[in-house]
């Protein structure tokens, strides 16, 4: 697309050719940034290791420092974690990474060892 | 009349019932926790709510909505009165009026619906019941000053095809419930439940020639839809209800067309017709399920005739409410919030004898509600509405609410808020018609037959631990509550028994109430529920200070159920035994009458227990047996004056014990599912 457009280019004279691009460069940029405008509700499901209430708390609690987090849910008997975020303020790695930080793992991030033995014996989930 | 039906449908179809959307995650979690339990009470809720289910309602006759309490040891169910066998209920020591009731949280039994509407949701039609210590929410108005209790009602998308309950007992109530569903689409359900009862035999167990439960019969229809679509998020529920509630009572020889308005014989009727239709639609944002807009509507016509001896009475109320809500979060859903607005519209024409008491009332409100949960151990809600009442004025109603989780399977709940409402005076005291008293109001300056409206400020505090007795779960709940009125419309039994007077308060008036609970799994499907009730309700009355009449200081409660494994084809036997003792309690004042007249100043305390057992014979059909009153304690007198009615002495109001006696009943439940 981008390559044809250059083409037709050729046929303008010099200070034309700089307005067209700069008017290109423009509507360009203007793609772009409509392409990219973030989504302000995306939902996410991915696994955090758990057992029981204690760690479900700790969990969601980790996730809501997050700003830009609307949501957290983590359910207890398919370890699933459902968030709701606002990709305008955060990613998702964000989320994982503040949740390893507290202790569970998760699919992208894991917990660092000593904070995983620091866990109550009952959060002692079994990893990998 | 079509036409407008039709654009009301219309209307209501357009905008969901945001809280109903909320309310079912914070269930899911209780459902979760708790073991299939009959009462349920959550440790992560910020309010102090008791969830009661269907298990429970089944454990006892559950006629009605009244009668679904008596299992319950939050809520204490009257005796019915001597006269129109009606059960009234009371939280915090205090009577229905002061309970803001919801149905679908919709008010629902207020106006001229208090002295009986309680018996107008049969057992039934009920799915679950939701029971709210304290101030409550502000959502849903700001009349409720002791507590809120809403009823869920069975869910046509939930709904089995066909239900039968089949019900009758010793004092010659019968009453049949017939439910059917049918699954339009993926989407649309709709229900029809018919209910009908009657009391056919004319019974007099104290001889004193007076029926100890009138002659009755009712005709209850509703017609539900509902409508679910969780792709696009749109939700709707649309009800129509037809009610017809006829009673008859008095002298056992009284016969209605030959001595009405007589001074033949005494005796009254009291009829009853409602229409109700309600709608509500919602709509939950796409992506955003913590986001949802609601919008509720409800139009009803409420239609008592009635005649007390020679005093008649009636009302009618038409009304019109409407409630708009949206649910949603600030940056995340540790911070939820709700606002929205209230519309409510009643006229009244209303008439005791010939004093004409009709008036027109209407209010607008606005809510706002802000509910704070660190998604751990601390939450609160922070509510409050400001409204205008063109007799009630302009006022701000705040709440607040607070939970905090100070070790594990603890919590700590406090509680504060300020209701507001205007006492329909005649309607909620009409059982009082039934004597000779004479009616006064003594103040003229109110708004409200005279009367300002009544204002107090409810102060709570909650403390329950769970826990493992001999590794048997079990949890022990203190509850200490307050009700401070400001003003109140004083209805004064106390002065004499000749006169009822109504006023406002001068001086003091105020509600203590101390609950202690204690429930404990014996063994597996064998549970106990025990709890001690302290109450100490004190209001300055021109004679004196006293005690609320007719109300315990002291009551204990107990039930005990038992139910054996589920074996093949789920059969099971189910066994459920409550017993409640019930301390003295204050008589209203009948020293100046004859000897024969009069009561003592104190009651007698006194037990009454009830049974039930349960057959299931498989997983569509059972039957129960049940007694109530089984030690067959009786109020001896229960009529003054029943030897001369049309005298001076003559009250049929005074009842603090069964009248009738033992009482044995049998029903059947069927189901295609």
């Amino acid at each position: 697309m981008r390559i044809r457009n250059i083409s037709t280019v050729r046929f303008l004279d010099a200070g034309h050719k700089k307005l067209f691009l700069i008017l290109l460069l423009f509507l360009g940029t203007l793609f772009v940034s409509a392409q990219e405008k973030k989504n302000k509700n995306v939902k996410y499901e991915f696994e955090v290791r758990g057992n029981c209430e204690q760690c479900q708390k700790r969990i969601q609690k980790a996730a809501f420092t997050i700003v830009g987090v609307k949501s957290a849910v983590w359910d207890m008997e398919s370890h699933t974690m459902t968030v709701i975020i606002n990709e305008e303020k955060c990613v998702l790695l964000d989320v994982k990474k503040a949740i390893a930080k507290i202790g569970h793992d998760n699919d992208e991030v894991k917990a660092s060892d000593e904070v995983y033995e620091n866990l109550n014996n009952c959060c002692k989930y079994v990893r990998d | 009349m079509k036409k407008p039906m039709l654009i009301l449908t219309l209307l209501a179809t357009i905008v969901v019932f945001a809280q109903d959307d909320v309310k079912k995650d914070t269930l899911k979690t209780v459902n979760v926790q708790a073991d299939k339990k009959g009462i349920k009470k959550s440790i992560s809720g910020t309010l102090n709510t008791t969830l009661v289910t269907s298990k429970e309602l089944l454990k006892a006759a559950c006629c009605n909505l009244a009668e679904s309490f008596e299992t319950n040891p939050s809520i204490d169910v009257n005796f019915s009165d001597a006269l129109t066998g009606t059960k009234q209920i009371k939280m915090l020591g205090l009577t229905s009026p002061y309970i803001l009731f919801t149905e679908e949280n919709i008010p629902s039994i207020r106006g001229a619906s208090q002295a009986y509407g309680l018996s107008f949701t049969p057992g039934t039609w009920v799915h679950s019941i939701q029971i709210n210590k304290g101030a409550g929410s502000v959502v849903n108005g700001y009349e409720s000053i002791s507590g809120q209790i809403n009823t869920e009602l069975i869910k046509p998308i939930k709904d089995i095809p066909f239900f039968l309950n089949a019900y009758g007992a010793s004092d010659s109530r019968f009453e049949l419930n017939t439910h059917f569903n049918h699954k339009i689409s993926d989407y649309w359900a709709t229900s029809l439940f018919v209910h009908g009862n009657t009391r056919i035999l004319k019974n007099d167990m104290n001889s004193d020639n007076f029926l100890d439960s009138p002659l009755g019969k009712q005709v209850n229809i509703v017609n539900r839809w509902q409508f679910s679509n969780s792709d696009t998020g749109w939700v709707s529920f649309i009800n129509l209800r037809y009610l017809n509630d006829e009673k008859q009572t008095g002298e056992l020889d009284f016969d209605p067309n030959r001595d009405k308005f007589t001074n033949n014989s005494w005796g009254s009727e009291i009829n009853s017709e409602r229409f109700d239709f309600s709608s509500k639609v919602g709509y939950v944002f796409k992506d955003m399920p913590f986001q949802s807009i609601g919008f509720q509507n409800a139009i009803s016509n409420h239609n008592q005739h009635s005649y007390f001896g020679l005093n008649q009475y009636n009302i009618k109320q038409q009304s019109y409410y409407s409630n708009l809500i949206f649910n949603s979060i600030i940056n995340n859903t540790m911070h939820k919030f709700a606002t929205g607005l209230n519309f409510t519209y009643d006229k009244y024409s209303e008439y005791v004898n010939l004093l004409d008491v009709s008036r027109i009332d209407n209010s607008l409100g606005a809510f706002f509600e802000y509910t704070y949960d660190d998604s751990d151990k601390f939450s609160y809600i922070l509510g409050g509405r400001f409204d205008y009442h063109n007799r009630l004025g302009a006022f701000f109603t705040p709440r607040l609410h607070l939970k905090y989780n100070p070790w594990e399977n603890s919590v700590l709940r406090l509680s504060i808020g300020r209701g507001k409402r205007a006492a329909n005076i005649y309607a909620e005291n009409q059982q009082l018609f039934a004597s000779s008293r004479v009616f006064s109001v003594l103040d003229t300056n109110g708004k409200v037959y005279g009367l300002n409206p009544e204002i107090a400020w409810n102060y709570g505090v909650s403390f329950t631990q769970n826990f493992n007795l001999f590794g048997k779960s079990a949890d022990v709940t203190v509850d200490l509550y307050r009700t401070d009125f400001q003003n109140q419309a004083v209805v004064d039994i106390m002065n004499s028994p000749q006169s009822v007077l109504f006023y406002n308060l001068k001086g003091k008036s105020y509600a203590n109430s101390l609950q202690i609970d204690f429930n404990l799994e014996i063994i597996k499907h064998f549970n106990l529920r025990t709890a001690y009730k302290y109450y100490d309700i004190s209001t300055d009355y021109i004679s004196g200070t006293f005690q609320r009449p007719l109300q315990s200081k002291h009551r204990f409660f107990t039930n005990i159920e038992f139910a054996t494994h589920i074996k093949d084809g789920g059969k099971q036997w189910k066994f459920d035994y409550t017993f409640n003792w019930l301390g003295k309690q204050q008589l209203p004042n009948t020293r100046t009458n004859p000897i024969a007249d009069q009561f003592p100043e104190f009651s007698p305390s006194f037990v009454v227990m009830n049974v039930q057992v349960t057959k299931t014979f498989s997983s569509t059909f059972e039957m129960y047996l049940g007694g109530e009153n089984i030690g067959n304690y009786r109020q001896g007198k229960a009529i003054l004056g029943s030897e001369n009615p049309f005298g001076t002495n003559f009250d049929t109001s005074i009842v603090y014990a069964p009248i009738f006696g033992q009482m044995y009943y049998a029903g059947l439940r069927f189901k295609i599912k």
